[in-house]
C-alpha cells in the first residue's frame, strides 16, 4: 500500500512537470502568435498548438546528450529538448542571442549544446538526418539516441521510405516519431494515400509500429520510453505514429478553414492535452492553487523570453558573410 | 610534380588516400553502393572492404536521397563521411539534402554545427554512356554556397586533394572523371597534401592562358604541344578546385599573357568559363588584348553516338583552332 503511494506520488509529480512544460510550449506559442500578428517578428511561422502532448511526452525520455532532428513546426521540440525560451524567440527576431544568431529563424534553429539537431524548412528532409545521426551514435556506443519528429506529410515522400529502411536494415538507436495532425498542409490525409496507419507501414520495413493517443501526455511518454530503452539496448528504431492535431492554419495567417470544419476543430480542443492533463492532476488531489502557481511560474518564463528577445541586439550588418563554410 | 617514381593510376591514388586517412582518422565511414566487397564500380575502394570491414564501409541499396541525408546527418552529429554516388548523375536524386542541407548547415546554425561530408561522384563523357550517365554539374554545385568543389584531372592531384577534402570542416564535392580512372601518373610513396584553392600552372607560356579543369587538362596540354609547334607559347594552368578558387594565379597569368582560353566540359551557359572570363573583364580589363573566349561542351543532352558525343565535346582540333582566332586579334592595334 505504502509503496503504490510513493509509486503514485512519483506520477503526479511527473505528471505536474509534463503539464508546466506543455504549458510552456502552449503559452510560447501563443505569443509568437501575437507578436506575429502584430507584425513585430519576421518571416514565416508555424505554430504547435495542439501538439503539445508530443513532443513533451517523447523529450521527457531524453537525456541531454540525446539528439532531437525537427520540423518546420519545430518551436514546441526546441523547448521541450530543453532549449531556453529566451533563445528560441530571440531566434524568431532574429536577434544574434538566437539559438543561431539570426541566421536562420523559425525554420532553420540550431542547438547542438542541447541536443537540439534544427528545425528544418523541407518536409521529411530531418528523417534522413536523423537517420545519420543515429549511425554515428551507434558506432560512438555511447547509449546515446536520436529522434525525429514528423508530420503525416512527410510519410509519402522518398525521403521517410528510403530513410526508415536504412534505420530499419542497420538497426540504428532512431525513434521515428511521426506527429499525424490529419492535415498536410491543407492535403487531408485520406485523400493523399490509401493507407492512414502511419504506423502499420513499420511492418514493410521489418521493424516495430506503434499508434498512440498523441493528446495523452502520458500515454505518449510510455510508448516512448519503451522505445527508447530498446534503442538503447541496441534493439533498434521504433516508428510511433502519434494521432494529434493542430488547432490553427498550417502557418500563420492561414485560417485553416478552408479544407476542416470548425466541428472538428473544436472536436479535437475538447481533447485537450495541456487541460486534459490539469484535470488529471486535479483528480489525483493536486490543488488548484498549487497549479495555478505553477501557470504563473510559466507565464513568468514568457515574459521573460519576451525582454530578452526585444532587448537583444540584431546582428551587425557587415556579419553577413560570416559562418558559410 | 616529379617527373619520376611509383607509377600508379587515379584510381589507385584515391584509394591510397583513403587508405591514408581511415586509418589516420577511425571516424571516418564511408557509404554508397557496390563500394564494400565489390571495391567500386570503378575501382575506387578497391582493398578497403577488407581492411576496414562493414562498419566503416557500407554498402547500401540504390537510395542515394537515403543514403546522403545519412551521410549528412551522421557528419553533423560527429561523425566524418564519405557518400559514393558513383555516377555523378545519380547526386540529383539526393540534390535537396546536399544543397539544402549540407551546404547550408554551418550558416544556418551560426557556425556551431559542421558537415564534414564528401559527396564523391564521377562525372563526364566516356564512351557513349549517354545522357543519364555523362553528366558535370560541377557548375550547380559552385553556384551553392557552403559547398566546396574540387576537381583532380591527374592521379598526384587526386590523391592529395583527396586527403585534404576529408580535413575539410564542412561539404565538399569531389568530382572524378570517368575516363581518367585508368589514367596513370606519379604519386610519391611519402605523404602529401594538396591544398585547396591552388591552382597549379602545369605549363608555363607568354602568347596565352588556357585554363582547364578535370580531363580538359588533358586537351589543354596537347593543345599547347600543337601550338608550340606554331611558335605560339601557351601557359596552362589547371584551378585544381573551383570553390575555392585561386583567382590571384589565374588572374596574374592573364595579366601576364593579355589573352585567356578556358576549356570547359559543360555547357558555356553559366558556367564556370563564363565566371572566368568574367574574372578576366573585371580583374584584368586593361591588360587583355584579346576577348576572352570559352571553349565548352555544345548545349545538348549527352548524345549515345560516338559521332555526336565527339562533336559535342572539345577536342584538341577544336581549341587549337580558336587559340588561333584569339593569336589573331589585338586590342591595342584594332584601337589604334
Amino acid at each position: 500500500m505504502k509503496e503504490q503511494a510513493v509509486a503514485e506520488q512519483i506520477d503526479r509529480d511527473l505528471l505536474l512537470n509534463y503539464y508546466q512544460k506543455m504549458l510552456e510550449l502552449r503559452l510560447f506559442e501563443l505569443k509568437v502568435q501575437e507578436l506575429y500578428r502584430n507584425a513585430r517578428l519576421p518571416g514565416f511561422v508555424h505554430l504547435y498548438v495542439g501538439e503539445e502532448a508530443v513532443a513533451v511526452g517523447v523529450c521527457s525520455n531524453l537525456e541531454p546528450a540525446d539528439l532531437v532532428f525537427s520540423t518546420h513546426r519545430g518551436h514546441g521540440h526546441a523547448l521541450a529538448k530543453g532549449v531556453p525560451a529566451t533563445i528560441v524567440l530571440a531566434e524568431l527576431w532574429g536577434k544574434t542571442t538566437g539559438s543561431s544568431g539570426g541566421r536562420g529563424g523559425s525554420m532553420h534553429m540550431y542547438a547542438p549544446e542541447y541536443g537540439f539537431m534544427g528545425t528544418n524548412g523541407i518536409v521529411g528532409a530531418p528523417i534522413p538526418l536523423a537517420t545519420g545521426g543515429g549511425l554515428s551514435a551507434k558506432l560512438r556506443k555511447k547509449g546515446q539516441v536520436v529522434v525525429t519528429f514528423f508530420g503525416e506529410g512527410a510519410v509519402n515522400s522518398g525521403s521517410f521510405h528510403e530513410a526508415v529502411n536504412m534505420g530499419s536494415v542497420w538497426n540504428l538507436p532512431v525513434i521515428y516519431v511521426c506527429e499525424n495532425n490529419l492535415y498536410a498542409t491543407e492535403m487531408a490525409f485520406k485523400r493523399a494515400t490509401k493507407n492512414t496507419s502511419v504506423a502499420s507501414r513499420a511492418a514493410a520495413y521489418g521493424m516495430l509500429g506503434v499508434e498512440v493517443d498523441g493528446q495523452d501526455v502520458a500515454a505518449v511518454h510510455a510508448a516512448a520510453e519503451a522505445a527508447i530503452r530498446r534503442a538503447r539496448a541496441d534493439g533498434g528504431p521504433t516508428l510511433i505514429e502519434c494521432k494529434t492535431y493542430r488547432y490553427v492554419g498550417h502557418h500563420e495567417g492561414d485560417p485553416g478553414t478552408d479544407y476542416r470544419t470548425r466541428d472538428e476543430v473544436q472536436h479535437w480542443k475538447q481533447q485537450d492535452p495541456v487541460k486534459l492533463a490539469r484535470k488529471r492532476l486535479l483528480d489525483a488531489g493536486v490543488d488548484e492553487a498549487k497549479l495555478q502557481a505553477v501557470d504563473l511560474e510559466v507565464e513568468k518564463l514568457i515574459d521573460q523570453a519576451v525582454e530578452f528577445a526585444e532587448k537583444s541586439p540584431e546582428p551587425l550588418a557587415n556579419s553577413v558573410n560570416d559562418h558559410v563554410f | 610534380m616529379s617527373e619520376q617514381g611509383r607509377v600508379i593510376t587515379y584510381a589507385d591514388a584515391g584509394v591510397e588516400a583513403l587508405r591514408e586517412e581511415m586509418r589516420r582518422d577511425d571516424s571516418i565511414v564511408y557509404i554508397g553502393q557496390g563500394i564494400g566487397p565489390r571495391g567500386g564500380n570503378f575501382r575506387q575502394t578497391r582493398g578497403l572492404w577488407k581492411e576496414f570491414g562493414d562498419d566503416r564501409l557500407r554498402d547500401t541499396g540504390i537510395c542515394e536521397l537515403g543514403a546522403t541525408g545519412v551521410a549528412i546527418g551522421a557528419a553533423m552529429a560527429g561523425t566524418r563521411t564519405i557518400v559514393d554516388e558513383v555516377f555523378l548523375d545519380f547526386a540529383l536524386e539526393a540534390i535537396t539534402q546536399i544543397v539544402q542541407q549540407a551546404a547550408n548547415i554551418s550558416y544556418m546554425s551560426d557556425g556551431k554545427i559542421k558537415a564534414p561530408v564528401l559527396v564523391r561522384g564521377a562525372m563526364g563523357s566516356v564512351r557513349s554512356a549517354g545522357a543519364h550517365h555523362s553528366h558535370t554539374f560541377y557548375n550547380w554545385f559552385a553556384n551553392t554556397p557552403g559547398l566546396k568543389v574540387v576537381l583532380p584531372s591527374n592521379p598526384y592531384d587526386l590523391k592529395g586533394l583527396f586527403k585534404s577534402s576529408l580535413r575539410e570542416p564542412g561539404p565538399v564535392i569531389f568530382i572524378e572523371h570517368k575516363s581518367l580512372y585508368n589514367t596513370k601518373g606519379v604519386v610519391p610513396e611519402e605523404e602529401y597534401l594538396v591544398p585547396l584553392g591552388d591552382a597549379r600552372i602545369i605549363r608555363e607560356g607568354k602568347d596565352l592562358t588556357i585554363v582547364a579543369m578535370s580531363r580538359m587538362v588533358d586537351l589543354g596540354i596537347k593543345a599547347a604541344a600543337e601550338l608550340e609547334k606554331e611558335g605560339i607559347s601557351a601557359e596552362v594552368i589547371d584551378p585544381r578546385s573551383i570553390v575555392p578558387l585561386d583567382r590571384q594565379k589565374i588572374t596574374d597569368s592573364i595579366k601576364k599573357t593579355g589573352r585567356l582560353v578556358v576549356i570547359d566540359e559543360s555547357p558555356s551557359s553559366c558556367s564556370f568559363a563564363a565566371e572566368l572570363l568574367a574574372i578576366a573583364v573585371e580583374d584584368c580589363f586593361d591588360e587583355l588584348r584579346a576577348v576572352p573566349r570559352r571553349i565548352c561542351s555544345l548545349a545538348v543532352p549527352n548524345p549515345f553516338s560516338p559521332i555526336l558525343e565527339n562533336q559535342m565535346i572539345p577536342t584538341v582540333e577544336r581549341i587549337v583552332g580558336e587559340v588561333h582566332d584569339v593569336m589573331k586579334m589585338d586590342k591595342s592595334r584594332r584601337k589604334s
